[in-house]
C-alpha cells in the first residue's frame, strides 16, 4: 500500500521513470559503443537499485552482462568531523577490479555534488578506472561543486529548500519521483 | 540505532545491540582491509594517541594500523616507568598529551580503572586497551567478531573460558560480551583463579577441565601468567598443565568442530599442547586481521565531533 | 574567663540528660543545673534548642606532622577537630619520622600547645620505626605524654612481638591499639574482596584478613591480661569475636568509624578513590553487624580515622591512590544518623564520642561534671546542611560525603574554658 503526503507534487510517474531508465541504458551503450570494459556502480542506497535496473535493460538490449558494484560513501563524506554521532556504515561491495574499466556511477538525485565527489574518491581508492561517468535519474540543480552528470533522466528546477524524493518498487513503493516543500534534502 | 558513547571503557555498560553495531561496523572495515589501498579518509585531521604504560606490541600495532587506515594522525607514547615513579600522575601525563590536541586516547595501563580515571579528567574520547585485571574491551569484541564469522549465531553458543579468570581482563570483557549476546559461558580453573562471586556475572564455574569442556562449541584458553608461580595460585607448571592444559584428547570432549581461541601469546605445552596449538593457528591469524577491522570500527564510532 | 551556657539540652552521658545551664569558670566546669545565675563578668552563650555535650574525643586521627605537612598539620588538624566538636584527639604515630621516641612526642605536644585548638594526646609506636621488630621505648613515650601505643597502618605481624608489647605495656597501664590486618592475606588489595572487586577487577582484601588478626589479638590479650583496643572494626566476624571476648572478661575495647556504618563497598564503583580506605568499606551485612555492635556495646567508641591526603594523591588511579578519608568535620551528623535510625539513643551516641573513648584510653576528659576541664561541644541536632569540602578546616578534602545533605551541626566548641570555634 502506497501512501502519499498531501503536499507532494508528482514529477515522474512509474512509466516516466521506466522510459527514462530505458533511454539512459541506450545512451550508455551508445556512448561506450557496447558493454566492453563497462561497469555499473550504484551509490548506496538509492543508486544501487537503479544500477541493477540499468544492467537489466542493458542485458535486454545488448544480451551482455555488465558487472555491478555497490558503493557506500559514508567514510568519504566531507562532514564526518562535524557530526556528533557518526552515521551507520553500510558495506561497499565491488566484486571486480575496476582498474581500466569505464565505470558508470549511478545515483537517484544529483543535488550539491558532494555525494558524487565522495563517490569518486571512494571509487578511485578501489583502483584506477579508465573513465568515470555519472548517471542520475533526477538532476535538481543547486550544485556546490563543479560536477556534471553524463546521463540524466530528468532535469527538475527546484527551490533550495524543496525535497526531491525517489520512490522505487524495490523498497515496496510505487515507482515515482516527487517534490515536497519543507525539509532540505540530506 | 546509533552509538552514543563518548568512550569505550568497558564492555559491561554496552547493550547487545551496541555490540552488534560495532561488529557490523567492523564488517565495512574488513572490506577496506581487503583492498589494495587499505585506507579511507574518515578520520582525516583527527589525532589518535596510543598511551601505553605497559608494553604490548600487538595491541598497540593493531590500534596504530587501524588509526592510520582511517587517515588519522597517530602518536605512540610509552611513558617510561621512571617518569611515573617520579610522581607524574596519569592525569598529568594525559593532560600533556591532550595539549597535543588528541581526539582519541587509547590507554593501556596496569591499574584497573585507569581508563575511567583518565576519561573523567580529559576532554578526548578514551578507549581502554586493557586496564589491570578489569577489562580489555577491544579484545573481547574482536573475539566476538571472529566467533561470528566462524559460528554465525551467538544464541545458545556454549563457550568455556579456561585458566586464570581472576587476573584476566580478557576473561572479564569476554564474559560480559558473550553473556550479553546470548552465549552460555563457563569458566574453568582451580578456585585460586576464580574471583569472588564470578557466577553472579551469569557464568557457571567448573574446577574440572573435562567436565567444563563437555559439549562446548568454543574454548577460550587464557594465557598462564608464568610469573605468578610461587604466589600459590598453582603448585607447579607441570601440575597446572596436567590438570588444565588443553590436549587433543580433551578437545574430543567438546562438540565436533569446536573452535579453540587464545588471546596470545601462547605458552606452548603449558595451557595448550603443541599439536592443538598448530591446528588452530589459522584462527589466531584471523584474530589479527579482525582486530584491525574491529578497532577501526570503534575509532570510527567514537570519532564524532567533541563538544 | 567565665562562660554561662544557657538554655540548652545537656547530654552528659551517665550524669545529665535534659535542660540545664552550664557554668564555666577558670577553665573548669563549676556548675550544671537549672536556671544558673550568670556572674557579673560572664559571657552568656545562648544554647536554646541545642545540645550541650562534653567536647568529643577522637581516639584515631592522623595529623601528618612531622613529615607530611602538605596533607595536614597539627594546626590545621586541630582546627578541623574543633570545627567538628572534637576537643581532644589522639594522633597516630605514623608520621615521618615515626613517633617512636620522646622527642617526637614532645614536638607534637609543643605544636599542639602553639595551635591552641584541641587537646592533643599522642599515640606512640609499639615498635621502633613501626617496623614490627623491636619494641619502642614505651616507658619513655608514656612519660612524655603518649596515652596509648600502636603501629597503626602497619600492623604488628609477628605475634611474639605483639605478645611482648602487650606484656610490657602492662607496667605503664597503656592500652595497646592494633589495626587488625593480616598483611599476607591483604597483599596488594585495595578494596573489599567481594563481587564489586570482581566486577571492577581490583585486587581485594578479604574480611578474613581482619578477622584472623582480631582473633590473634584477643588470644594474646587473654594470654597477657593487657588492655587491648581494636581500631576501626569493619567486619561482622570482628564484631562477633569482640562480643564473645568481652563476655569472657577479656580487657578489650573497640572502635568503629562513621564510614564503616554509613557506606558499603558499592561506594567504590566508578573507581572512586574517596571510598578507598583501609580497612576497606565492606558489605551491607558487615554494616549491619557494626551497627549491632554499637547498639549492644560491643563497639565502645566512634572514632574517625581522620586521614587527610592531598587532592593530587587521590586523583591517581585507584590502586595507586592512598588509603583514607578525612572525618573530623562530618562525624557528628553521621553519628546522629544512628540516633535517627534508632540504633542508639542520643545519650548513647554521645557516650561513644565522649565518656567511652575517655575510658578506653584513661583520659580525664569527656564529662561535664563540676571540676572537669571545660571542654564543651554545642550542637544543633536537626539543622540540615550540605557537606562542602571546600569549607573544611582540614588542609585536605578527601571525603566520600561531599554533597551529602546531613542533619546536625556543631555551633560552638569550647576547650579549657575558651571558645575556639563558632559556626560562621
Amino acid at each position: 500500500m502506497t501512501t502519499r503526503a498531501a503536499n507532494e507534487k508528482l514529477i515522474m510517474d512509474a512509466s516516466e521513470v521506466s522510459r527514462a531508465l530505458t533511454r539512459i541504458a541506450h545512451e550508455i551503450l551508445e556512448r561506450n559503443k557496447g558493454t566492453r570494459e563497462l561497469a555499473l556502480v550504484g551509490i548506496r542506497t538509492g543508486g544501487v537499485h537503479l544500477a541493477h535496473r540499468l544492467a537489466k535493460r542493458i542485458q535486454e538490449i545488448e544480451h551482455a552482462k555488465v558487472p555491478i558494484g555497490e558503493l557506500d560513501i559514508t567514510l568519504y563524506r566531507d562532514d564526518l568531523s562535524l557530526r556528533k554521532e557518526q552515521p551507520i556504515l553500510k558495506t561497499t561491495h565491488v566484486p571486480f577490479n575496476i582498474a581500466d574499466l569505464k565505470v558508470v556511477l549511478v545515483d537517484d538525485v544529483l543535488f550539491t555534488g558532494r555525494t558524487i565527489r565522495a563517490a569518486m574518491d571512494g571509487l578511485i581508492d578501489l583502483g584506477r578506472p579508465a573513465e568515470i561517468q555519472l548517471a542520475v535519474l533526477v538532476d535538481r540543480g543547486h550544485r556546490q561543486l563543479p560536477i556534471k552528470a553524463t546521463y540524466i533522466g530528468k532535469n527538475i528546477p527546484t527551490a533550495g529548500d524543496e525535497v526531491v524524493q525517489v520512490f522505487l518498487e524495490e523498497d515496496g513503493e510505487e515507482d515515482r519521483v516527487v517534490t515536497r516543500q519543507g525539509l532540505q534534502n540530506s | 540505532m546509533s552509538f552514543k558513547h563518548k568512550h569505550l571503557l568497558s564492555v559491561a555498560p554496552l547493550s547487545a545491540d551496541e555490540i552488534m553495531l560495532i561488529l557490523e561496523t567492523a564488517d565495512s572495515f574488513k572490506e577496506v582491509s581487503g583492498r589494495e589501498i587499505k585506507k579511507v579518509p574518515a578520520l582525516r585531521g583527527k589525532t589518535v594517541v596510543n598511551l601505553f604504560f605497559e608494553p604490548s606490541t600487538r595491541t598497540r600495532t593493531s590500534f596504530e594500523l587501524a588509526a592510520k587506515r582511517l587517515s588519522a594522525d597517530v602518536i605512540n607514547f610509552s611513558p617510561s616507568n621512571s617518569s611515573v615513579v617520579k610522581g607524574e600522575t596519569l592525569l598529568d601525563t594525559a593532560r600533556n598529551i591532550e595539549a597535543m590536541q588528541a581526539d582519541i586516547i587509547v590507554l593501556r595501563h596496569p591499574a584497573a580503572g585507569a581508563a575511567e580515571t583518565l576519561a573523567r579528567g580529559v576532554k578526548s574520547s578514551v578507549i581502554n586497551a586493557g586496564d589491570g585485571w578489569h577489562e580489555h574491551p577491544t579484545q573481547a569484541l574482536l573475539d566476538l567478531y571472529t566467533l561470528r564469522e566462524k559460528k554465525r549465531n551467538f544464541n545458545g553458543l556454549r563457550v568455556a573460558i579456561v585458566g586464570d579468570v581472576a587476573h584476566s581482563r580478557v576473561a572479564r570483557s569476554n564474559i560480559h560480551a558473550l553473556t550479553k549476546v546470548g552465549a552460555e559461558v563457563r569458566v574453568v580453573g582451580p578456585r585460586t583463579m576464580m574471583p569472588f562471586g564470578i557466577e553472579r556475572l551469569g557464568v557457571r564455574m567448573y574446577d574440572n577441565l573435562d567436565e567444563g569442556l563437555r559439549g562446548v562449541d568454543v574454548i577460550m584458553m587464557l594465557r598462564l601468567q608464568l610469573e605468578r608461580q610461587g604466589r600459590a595460585l598453582y603448585p607447579t607448571i607441570r601440575e597446572y598443565s596436567r590438570l588444565y592444559g588443553l590436549t587433543a584428547e580433551r578437545l574430543k570432549l567438546a562438540e565436533a568442530g569446536a573452535l579453540v581461541m587464545h588471546p596470545g601469546p601462547i605458552n606452548r605445552g603449558v595451557e595448550i599442547a603443541p599439536d592443538v596449538a598448530d591446528s588452530f593457528s589459522s584462527v589466531i591469524l584471523d584474530q589479527v586481521t579482525n582486530g584491525v577491522a574491529v578497532r577501526m570500527g570503534i575509532l570510527y564510532l567514537l570519532s564524532g565531533a567533541n563538544q | 574567663m567565665t562562660i554561662l551556657i544557657k538554655g540548652g539540652q545537656v547530654v552528659d552521658p551517665g550524669r545529665v540528660n535534659g535542660p540545664a545551664d552550664v557554668l564555666i569558670e577558670n577553665g573548669k566546669v563549676t556548675a550544671v543545673g537549672q536556671k544558673l545565675k550568670a556572674p557579673a563578668d560572664a559571657t552568656v552563650v545562648d544554647a536554646a534548642g541545642r545540645g550541650v555535650m562534653p567536647g568529643f574525643i577522637d581516639l584515631h586521627v592522623h595529623f601528618r606532622e612531622p613529615g607530611f605537612e602538605y596533607k595536614e598539620t597539627i594546626q590545621s588538624g586541630t582546627a578541623a577537630a574543633v570545627a567538628g566538636g572534637f576537643t581532644s584527639v589522639c594522633c597516630m604515630p605514623n608520621t615521618s619520622p615515626v613517633n617512636d621516641n620522646q622527642s617526637i612526642t614532645e614536638f607534637i605536644l609543643e605544636k599542639a600547645r602553639a595551635a591552641g585548638n584541641a587537646n592533643v594526646f599522642p599515640v606512640g609506636a609499639i615498635t621502633k620505626g613501626s617496623e614490627g621488630k623491636e619494641l619502642a621505648e614505651i616507658g619513655d613515650l608514656r612519660r612524655a605524654g603518649c596515652v596509648a601505643i600502636s603501629d597503626d597502618g602497619l600492623p604488628v605481624m609477628n605475634s611474639l612481638v605483639m605478645r611482648r608489647a602487650m606484656e610490657y605495656a602492662i607496667a605503664f597501664d597503656v592500652p595497646v591499639v592494633d589495626h587488625c590486618e593480616d598483611l599476607h592475606l591483604s597483599e596488594g588489595g585495595c578494596m573489599n574482596e567481594g563481587f564489586v572487586s570482581t566486577q571492577l577487577g581490583l585486587p581485594g582484601v578479604p574480611a578474613a584478613a581482619e578477622d584472623v588478626m582480631v582473633a590473634r589479638n584477643l588470644a594474646l590479650a587473654e594470654l597477657t591480661g593487657a588492655r587491648l583496643h581494636l581500631a576501626h572494626l569493619s567486619t561482622a566476624g570482628s564484631v562477633r569475636m569482640v562480643r564473645d571476648a568481652k563476655s569472657r572478661g577479656i580487657k578489650v575495647t573497640a572502635e568503629a568509624c562513621p564510614h564503616h556504618f554509613m557506606l558499603t563497598e558499592e561506594a567504590v564503583c566508578g573507581y572512586n578513590t574517596h571510598a578507598k580506605i583501609n580497612p576497606p568499606l565492606r558489605t551491607w551485612a558487615d554494616v549491619q553487624a557494626i551497627k549491632d555492635g554499637l547498639r549492644d556495646g560491643t563497639i565502645d567508641v566512634i572514632a574517625t580515622d581522620h586521614a587527610p591526603h592531598a587532592t593530587q594523591e587521590k586523583q591517581q588511579e585507584f590502586a595507586a591512590a592512598p588509603n583514607g578519608i578525612v572525618g573530623l568535620e562530618t562525624a557528628w551528623p553521621l553519628t546522629l544518623t544512628l540516633v535517627e535510625e534508632g540504633v542508639l539513643s542520643l545519650e548513647a551516641a554521645v557516650a561513644k564520642l565522649t565518656t567511652e573513648p575517655a575510658r578506653a584510653f584513661s583520659l580525664q576528659k569527656g564529662t561535664l561534671a563540676p571540676g572537669a576541664d571545660a571542654d564543651v561541644a554545642i550542637a544543633d541536632l536537626r539543622e540540615s546542611w550540605e557537606v562542602d569540602p571546600a569549607r573544611f578546616r582540614s588542609k585536605s578534602r578527601n571525603t566520600p560525603f561531599a554533597g551529602w545533605k546531613v542533619k546536625g551541626r556543631i555551633r560552638t566548641t569550647i576547650v579549657g574554658g575558651r571558645v575556639v570555634y563558632e559556626t560562621p
